[in-house]
């Protein structure tokens, strides 16, 4: 076995292209392990925990290229392979038309621009983001690891000059119809959505879209804008701005529960205007919760997403009938797929790519179930989960959490992690049901569905193997005009074997009977 | 009414992108405009200036810089000779182009040149002489920067030497410049020998004289920012290609020549002279640039070039806010096309304060203009797009006086930003004539180059420090 480092001094890559060509370095025969990032210390950092780390990537600066390969093959032939991947790569772009270098450069160049998405890494993000609004250009901060001190300048800045910031850690924006990174096709209609929750608002716009529904403007402020230290600028600064605009007479919020101070300014400036507003504080202390005729508090995003709904002129029952209904269907089924398991068959375990998603099916555990499921990402911290990569009891795993995707792909985008962990639970003869959610739409995997239906048939065959039934359980967050279709993405999880529910609430209430009497 | 969110709603959706590829993908799948920023992480070390430690914005002193360069007007208004004209001047100083340099430190063609010049003066009988008069120390030297003046290549003026006038109408300073001699074997190249004398004395008899009375027939002179800006249009860029700007040139002062002629034959010659040059308007053009950047000089903050000057042995800046004073780095190779006979490795390092055309924003700057040259930056015309595009990264401002056609109009890039310069690492494009290192050769060919990056390092440190 062989280590080997190549240094390139001052050549940059965005980390998306060097973990692609990472990815083809370890198909090469030979490499037991692969890196290619910048020598920045938390990437030194992955490298010594990989034992990749040699003298010479040690010395590397964040300006410099670290190849790295672990082989007991050809360890030069690997590293060749890497320049000939990274020549591609610029090959490719050099038949493209000129590409500005800087903000002030594309600006210059396209002087209708108003939206300005920036996925750089954290440490140059609020840079970049500062260009951006100096030049009136809304921003969708996608990047993460921007701080508290940043974040507050630039949201103070941004609402100073009628600008949106949203994030850092914003995914999901739809602004005038234009779904922004990770987000739906939804139709124009009379709901605004504010969201600090980024799934929360693709679990709640698609709910609205899949009832008929349209919207006005979905935007994400990032998870952090409703914790005190940022004092919910932006959230504040949306809500405004929805309660101001004509064209949106339904408002929808959500967020998970911030602090008490925080919410009652939510709740004061809901109280400034007479348009009807959903408030969804995901498993929030309901004495938190301000009564008044045209404010809708509720706890569950589907609950949310079915009453913007009625409100924006869905013929629908009240949405605490249809959720009754639903639940009674699910009851039905539940009767149906329970005889498949074995007695020492008693834990759930969810696997999530959506972190607002797995938080709801939290609150409905607790709050509707009074299950006590583990977390790496738990509402309470007396349900930590000890390791996030080693399952136990009743428990769920955020997939998209920091720990899981530093130098490595969303699982949004990436589903191996996810079917490399769905198999390792279905190797457990004490899971008698694994969840997951399938979140589709623009910057989603392309066929979601496919890749982790394949997952599921090889896990029931493991298990069918030992003698054991698992039941899968999932929801599709989508809808029929994204790109991978609503329809599409279902019928091929239900041909692998998958019960899909019409919602994550409604999945994670099936997988809850599936561990309760 | 101050901006709000609500502005935004309702209009269509035009998205910058910083950062992964797949982030536009979901905007073009939705046919939403989206530019992709090729982003760069910064320099490492450079942080971004806003203020003075002195508590000046910078941007408002570039923008006030730049306003003033805009607003500049550069008339040619006269003609005469070095020693006449040029304020300061003396009968022993030799001015040459770039930062000031010594006579043990001058290349092969600078020193050339001074030789030639003081055999052309009569100062040295012979180039012998000429060269121990000139290592003597009998001879002072000193940039042409210094005496409101710009040099093309070896830069060298002398006193007897006749200058164009250029009056920038706008502040009333005044820029001067000799007249240009053509390609080859001349003496701004390094050329010397009898026919090198021979050409500067019937320039300054004949050539000189014609032109000296056509102009003082003309009471307002010749607009040369106009001449400028029409050349843009028809294919120069006014620094390597100044073909359609010498033809304009010679259709504005065609009327004056012919009413103020003595001898069809001397006129003839004349026309001749210029016509056979397609650089004679460099010579114009130059001192045009140099005459619009001077009242610039001073702003207290700026930290725009207002001078970028090379003698072949060094390369050196000059910024608004520190006007004094020169940064220099060991002048660069030229990247070039060469006259048959001739290869880079006869190539003498870049020279000549034809750079100015760069620091007003037109040369190589406007090389979007001037497809007729693209095969000095690759051969399409694309290419020369993207080179000017990316000028626009590095500089403050966009001109309104020069614009750029195969851009939509689009005003050329103004105003070098050494901030702009650190933080992107972007160094300026110069178009720019190669001279042969030996003396007395003269000009092999012409290409194109970067500015090396440590003067600016050097000065953005110093303005970081000092200002």
């Amino acid at each position: 076995m062989t280590v080997k480092t190549v240094i390139k001094t001052s050549e940059y890559h965005d980390s998306v292209t060097l973990m692609l060509v990472a990815k083809e370095l370890t198909k090469l025969p030979g490499v037991q392990d692969a890196a290619v990032v910048m020598g920045t210390d938390s990437n030194k950092a992955i490298l010594d925990q990989s034992g990749l780390l040699t003298a010479e990537a040690k010395k590397a600066t964040p300006n410099d290229l670290v190849i790295a390969v672990k082989s007991d093959g050809d360890v030069d032939a690997a590293l060749a392979e890497a320049d000939t991947l990274l020549a591609k790569k610029q090959t490719a772009d050099s038949g493209m038309e000129f590409r500005p270098k800087t903000v002030r450069g594309a600006v210059k160049g396209m002087n209708d621009a108003n939206v300005a998405i920036i996925s750089i890494a954290g440490r140059y993000a609020a840079d970049e983001a500062w260009e951006c609004l100096k030049r009136g250009l809304h921003v969708l901060l996608f990047s993460d690891n921007v701080s508290v001190e940043d974040e507050v300048a630039l949201k103070k800045f941004a609402r100073d000059h009628g600008l949106l910031l949203m994030g850092p850690g914003a995914g999901t924006a739809i602004l005038n119809g234009a779904a922004l990174a990770f987000a739906n096709v939804i139709p124009a209609g009379p709901v605004g959505i504010v969201s600090a929750a980024g799934t929360g608002l693709q679990e709640t716009s698609t709910l609205l879209g899949k009832n008929g529904v349209g919207i006005t403007q979905g935007i994400g402020t990032g998870g952090r804008d409703l914790k005190k230290e940022i004092g919910g600028i932006m959230f504040i600064e949306a809500i405004k701005a929805l309660q101001d605009d004509p064209d949106t007479k339904v408002i929808l919020l959500v967020s998970k529960p911030p602090a008490p101070e925080m919410a009652k300014m939510v709740y004061d400036q809901v109280l400034k205007s007479k348009k009807p507003t959903v408030v969804c504080l995901l498993g929030g202390d309901p004495k938190s919760v301000v009564v008044a005729p045209h404010v809708y508090p509720v706890t569950t995003l589907e609950e949310a997403g079915l009453l913007a709904a009625k409100l924006g002129g869905a013929k629908i029952s009240d949405p605490k009938d249809v959720i009754a209904h639903e639940t009674v269907e699910i009851k039905d089924l539940a009767k149906t797929l329970k005889p498949k398991l074995k007695a020492d068959q008693k834990y759930l375990r969810g696997l999530f790519s959506g972190g607002t998603l797995c938080y709801e099916s939290q609150v409905i555990w607790r709050d509707e179930y009074g299950l006590e499921v583990l977390s790496n990402a738990p509402l309470d911290h007396k349900y930590d989960l000890k390791d996030s990569n080693k399952s136990e009891k009743n428990c769920c795993v955020d997939l998209g959490e920091e720990e899981f995707t530093v130098g490595r792909p969303h699982p949004m985008i990436d589903n191996d992690l996810r079917i490399r962990r769905l198999l390792l639970e279905a190797k457990d003869p004490s899971v008698a049901a694994i969840m997951f959610d399938v979140v589709i739409g623009y910057g989603a995997h392309p066929d979601p569905a496919a890749e982790l239906g394949d997952a599921v048939r090889k896990a029931r065959e493991l298990a069918a193997k030992d003698g054991r039934e698992i039941i899968f359980i999932s929801s599709v967050t989508g809808t029929e005009g994204d790109p991978q279709g609503l329809t599409r993405t279902t019928q091929t999880l239900k041909s692998a074997g998958v019960n899909v529910c019409n919602s994550n609430a409604a999945a994670s209430r099936l997988v809850a009977l599936m561990v309760t009497r | 009414m101050s901006p709000k969110i609500n502005d935004l709603f309702g209009k269509p959706i035009n998205v910058v992108n910083v950062g992964l590829a797949s982030m536009a993908q979901p905007m073009r799948d939705q046919n939403i405009p989206v530019v992709d920023v090729d982003w760069q992480p910064p320099k490492e070390g450079i942080v971004r200036l806003h203020m003075t430690k002195s508590g000046v914005d910078i941007d408002a002193a570039n923008a006030e810089v730049c306003k003033r360069i805009k607003a500049a007007r550069p008339v040619l208004v006269g003609m005469g000779k070095a020693k006449d004209v040029i304020p300061g001047y003396h009968d022993h100083l030799i001015l040459h182009a770039g930062p000031p340099i010594t006579w043990e430190r001058m290349c092969g063609p600078q020193r050339a040149a001074v030789i030639g010049a003081l055999v052309y003066e009569g100062m040295a009988k012979d180039e012998n002489e000429a060269e121990n008069m000139a290592a003597s120390g009998k001879v002072e030297f000193a940039p042409c920067h210094h005496y409101h003046s710009v040099g093309p290549m070896a830069g060298v003026i002398s006193p007897s030497m006749p200058v164009f006038i250029i009056e920038n109408k706008a502040f009333g300073n005044k820029a001067f410049c000799t007249q240009n001699e053509g390609l080859g074997k001349v003496l701004r190249y390094g050329g010397l020998g009898p026919d090198v004398y021979a050409r500067l004395k019937w320039m300054e008899t004949e050539l000189y004289p014609t032109l000296n009375r056509a102009l003082e027939s003309i009471p307002d002179g010749i607009d040369i920012k106009a001449l400028i800006s029409q050349a843009l249009h028809m294919g120069d860029e006014c620094h390597n290609r100044n073909r359609a700007a010498t033809s304009l040139f010679l259709r504005a002062i065609g009327p004056a020549l012919a009413r103020t002629n003595k001898d069809n034959e001397v006129l003839a010659k004349v026309i001749e002279f210029i016509d056979k040059n397609d650089h004679f308007f460099l010579n114009l053009s130059m001192p045009a640039g140099k005459a619009a950047l001077e009242p610039a000089e001073g702003v207290e903050g700026s930290t725009i070039l207002t001078v970028m000057a090379r003698n072949g042995t060094d390369f050196g800046i000059r910024m608004a806010g520190m006007p004094d004073k020169w940064f220099t780095a060991p002048a660069g190779m030229v990247q070039g096309l060469y006259f048959p006979g001739f290869s880079e490795e006869d190539a003498n390092p870049d020279i000549g304060d034809s750079t100015i055309t760069e620091t007003a924003g037109y040369g190589g700057f406007a090389m979007a203009a001037a497809p007729a040259i693209v095969k000095f930056v690759g051969g399409a015309p694309s290419d020369a797009i993207a080179s000017t595009m990316e000028m626009y990264e590095i500089t403050f401002d966009e001109h309104d006086g020069f614009s750029i056609p195969s851009l939509n109009f689009r005003g050329t890039p103004l105003g070098i930003d050494v901030r702009k310069v650190m933080e992107t690492g972007i160094l300026p494009k110069i178009n720019t004539g190669i001279s042969h290192k030996k003396p007395g050769v003269g000009g092999i060919g012409a290409g194109i180059l970067r500015a090396p990056e440590s003067c600016f390092r050097d000065a953005f440190e110093a303005f970081r420090k000092t200002c």
